[in-house]
C-alpha cells in the first residue's frame, strides 16, 4: 500500500493537485479570519467591542471572537437565498461564481515558499507569470458587471458601470507600473552572479517569470523593489486598492448613494460569494505586492532566509514568512478602509488617467534612462 | 493528451463563435458578448498548445480583459433591448460566404508556403534521415520583443507605422466626441 501511495505521488499532475488542494486548504482560513480581522480592527478603530464572543461551539472557551467565521458561514447558509422577480436569472446565478474564481486562479502563479523536498512550491511556474496575472485579474471586472446587469435595477447598474471604468482605468496604470520592475529583474547578466542553490532553483525559469523576481530582491533590504522602484510601489499599491474595490475606490457598492451597489438584489450565499471573492482578491493583490517589491518568500537575514530551503523545516518557514508578509498587507488595506473617505467619481477618474499615467509612464522612461547610463 | 486538449479547446471555440452571432435561446446582447469572452479564452487555449505562451497571455489581458469589458460597458450604456431576430438575407449571406472563403484560401496558401515542404520532411524522416524535426515554434517573450524591435531584420517599422495610426484613430475619437463645437 505504501508503494502505490509514493508511485502515486511520482505522477507530476498528483504532486499539482495536491499543491492545488493546499492552497485552497490555506487561503479558504485566511479568507474568513481577514473577514474577522476587519470587524475586530474596524471596531478598535472606532472604539468599539467588536464581535469578541463566538469562541469553540457548545463550550464557554470564547478565544477572543476567533470562532465568528463560524457562525458567519453558518448564518449565510441557513439563511433564505431570496431571488428577486425581476432579475436576469442565469446571469444573476453566474456572476457570484465569476467573481470569485479570478483571485484563485491568480494564485496558482503566485510562488507562495522555495522548495519542500525536490518540489518548487508553486503550482504553475509559468515564465509569462506576470502577464497571466495581469490577464487574469483583468477578468475579474465581470463579476462585478454581469452582478450589476443581472439584478435589473438602477442601483446595481450604476455600481456595474462604475466597476467597468474604474478597473480598465486601474489596470492601465497597473500594468505600466511594474514594467520598471521587470527592466530591473529581468537583466540576464544578474543571474550569472547567483549563489549555486538559487542557480538549481531558477532552472529553466524565464526573466518574465516571478521566483526570478524574487531571486532579483534576495540579497539584502535595500533589493527590495519597495525601496528601489518606490514611484512603482506606490501606483501598483494603489492600483490593488482600486481593483479590488477597497475603500477609497469602493464606488462600485458604495453604500451611501447606491444602496449596496452591485450586491443590492443579492441575499445569503450569493451575497456571501461577493464578499469571499472580495477577500480572496485581497489576499490576491497582497501577495502579488509581496512577489514583486517586498521580496517574496526572503527575509534578508542570512543564509537560512534568502536562499531555496535545503531541509523541510526551512521550507515551511520560507511558507510562513509569506504568509506574514501577505498578512501585514491585509491589516494596511484594512486600516486605510476605516481611516479614509471615499473618492468622488470625477476624482477618481483624474487620478487614474490624469495622475497615475503619465507619472507611470515618466518612471518607465527615467529607469530607462539609468539602466542606459549605468550600462554604457 | 494535446490531442484532446486540441479537440477541446477548438469546440469551445467553435460553439461559442456561433452562440455569439445565431444563439437559438436568446438574442440578448450581453449573452452574445459573454459568449465572445469564453470564444477568446478558448482561442488563448489554442495558442498555449502552441507553445504560444506570450500570445496566450495577452490574447486574455486585452481581448477578454479590457476590449470585451468595454463592449460590455457600451453595450449595457447603450441599453440595448433583445435585438429583433433578422430575416435571412441572400445578398449578405453570399457576401460572408464569400469572405470566409476568401479568408480561408489566405490561410490556406500562406499555411502551404510554410508547411509546404512538410511530406519531403516525413520522406526523410521515414527513410532514417534526422533532420526532419518539426518546425520550431519560438515562443518566448524575449524573442518576440526582438523580432518586433531589432533594427536590422525587425518589424520596427511596420510597428511604429501600426502605433502612429492608433494614435491618429485616438486624435479622431477625442475630436470627434467633444461636446462643444469649435
Amino acid at each position: 500500500m505504501p508503494a502505490s501511495i509514493t508511485g502515486l505521488f511520482a505522477e507530476p499532475w498528483a504532486l499539482t493537485l495536491l499543491k492545488v488542494i493546499a492552497v485552497f486548504v490555506v487561503v479558504m482560513p485566511m479568507v474568513a479570519y481577514s473577514v474577522v480581522a476587519e470587524r475586530r480592527i474596524s471596531a478598535w478603530i472606532q472604539d468599539r467591542v467588536g464581535p469578541n464572543r463566538v469562541g469553540i461551539p457548545f463550550t464557554n472557551i470564547k478565544l477572543l471572537g476567533l470562532g465568528q467565521p463560524l457562525a458567519d458561514g453558518l448564518k449565510a447558509l441557513v439563511k433564505e437565498d431570496f431571488t428577486p422577480g425581476h432579475v436576469r436569472k442565469v446571469f444573476f446565478w453566474m456572476a457570484p461564481a465569476v467573481a470569485m474564481v479570478p483571485s484563485f486562479v491568480v494564485l496558482a502563479v503566485v510562488p507562495f515558499g522555495s522548495m519542500l523536498g525536490s518540489q518548487k512550491m508553486v503550482i504553475a511556474d509559468l515564465n509569462v507569470g506576470i502577464l497571466f496575472t495581469f490577464g487574469i485579474v483583468s477578468l475579474g471586472v465581470y463579476g462585478v458587471v454581469l452582478a450589476g446587469y443581472a439584478s435589473n435595477s438602477k442601483y446595481s447598474f450604476l455600481g456595474g458601470i462604475r466597476s467597468t471604468a474604474q478597473m480598465i482605468s486601474y489596470e492601465i496604470a497597473m500594468g505600466l507600473a511594474v514594467v520598471p520592475v521587470f527592466m530591473l529583474a529581468a537583466d540576464p547578466t544578474w543571474q550569472k552572479g547567483l549563489s549555486q542553490s538559487w542557480s538549481v532553483y531558477l532552472e529553466g525559469a524565464g526573466l518574465l517569470n516571478l521566483s526570478s523576481v524574487i531571486a532579483y530582491q534576495s540579497d539584502t533590504l535595500f533589493h527590495w523593489l519597495m525601496f528601489k522602484q518606490p514611484i512603482a510601489f506606490a501606483i501598483f499599491l494603489i492600483a490593488i486598492f482600486a481593483e479590488t474595490n477597497r475603500l477609497p475606490f469602493d464606488l462600485p457598492e458604495s453604500e451611501t448613494e447606491l444602496v449596496a451597489g452591485y450586491h443590492t438584489e443579492y441575499s445569503s450565499m450569493s451575497f456571501a460569494l461577493f464578499f469571499m471573492g472580495e477577500y480572496a482578491a485581497m489576499i490576491a493583490g497582497s501577495a502579488l505586492m509581496v512577489v514583486l517589491f517586498c521580496g517574496g518568500w526572503t527575509l534578508p537575514l542570512g543564509d537560512f532566509f534568502n536562499t531555496p530551503a535545503q531541509s523541510l523545516g526551512q521550507g515551511l518557514v520560507h511558507i510562513g514568512v509569506f504568509i506574514a508578509k501577505i498578512a501585514m498587507f491585509l491589516v494596511l488595506m484594512i486600516w486605510i478602509r476605516w481611516m479614509l473617505p471615499r473618492f468622488r467619481y470625477d476624482q477618481l477618474m483624474n487620478i487614474g488617467w490624469k495622475r497615475f499615467l503619465p507619472l507611470s509612464l515618466a518612471n518607465i522612461i527615467f529607469t530607462a534612462i539609468v539602466l542606459w547610463v549605468l550600462h554604457s | 493528451m494535446e490531442g484532446t486538449l486540441f479537440n477541446i479547446f477548438a469546440g469551445l471555440t467553435l460553439l461559442s463563435a456561433f452562440m455569439v452571432v445565431a444563439n437559438p435561446f436568446s438574442r440578448n446582447p450581453v449573452t452574445s458578448a459573454m459568449f465572445l469572452v469564453t470564444a477568446m479564452i478558448s482561442i488563448s487555449g489554442l495558442f498555449v498548445l502552441l507553445g504560444a505562451y506570450f500570445l496566450a497571455a495577452v490574447q486574455i489581458l486585452v481581448y477578454a480583459g479590457a476590449v470585451m469589458v468595454l463592449f460590455l460597458f457600451v453595450i449595457m450604456l447603450l441599453d440595448l433591448r433583445e435585438a429583433a431576430r433578422r430575416k435571412l438575407n441572400l445578398i449578405s449571406l453570399a457576401m460572408g460566404i464569400m469572405a470566409v472563403g476568401a479568408l480561408f484560401s489566405v490561410y490556406k496558401s500562406s499555411l502551404e508556403s510554410t508547411y509546404g515542404e512538410a511530406p519531403q520532411q516525413h520522406e526523410a524522416a521515414n527513410t532514417g534521415q534526422a533532420e526532419a524535426k518539426p518546425a520550431k515554434v519560438v515562443g518566448s517573450t524575449r524573442a518576440l520583443g526582438q523580432a518586433l524591435f531589432s533594427k536590422d531584420n525587425g518589424f520596427i517599422l511596420p510597428f511604429e507605422i501600426v502605433s502612429i495610426l492608433l494614435l491618429v484613430a485616438m486624435v479622431g475619437v477625442i475630436l470627434l466626441s467633444r461636446k462643444e463645437p469649435r
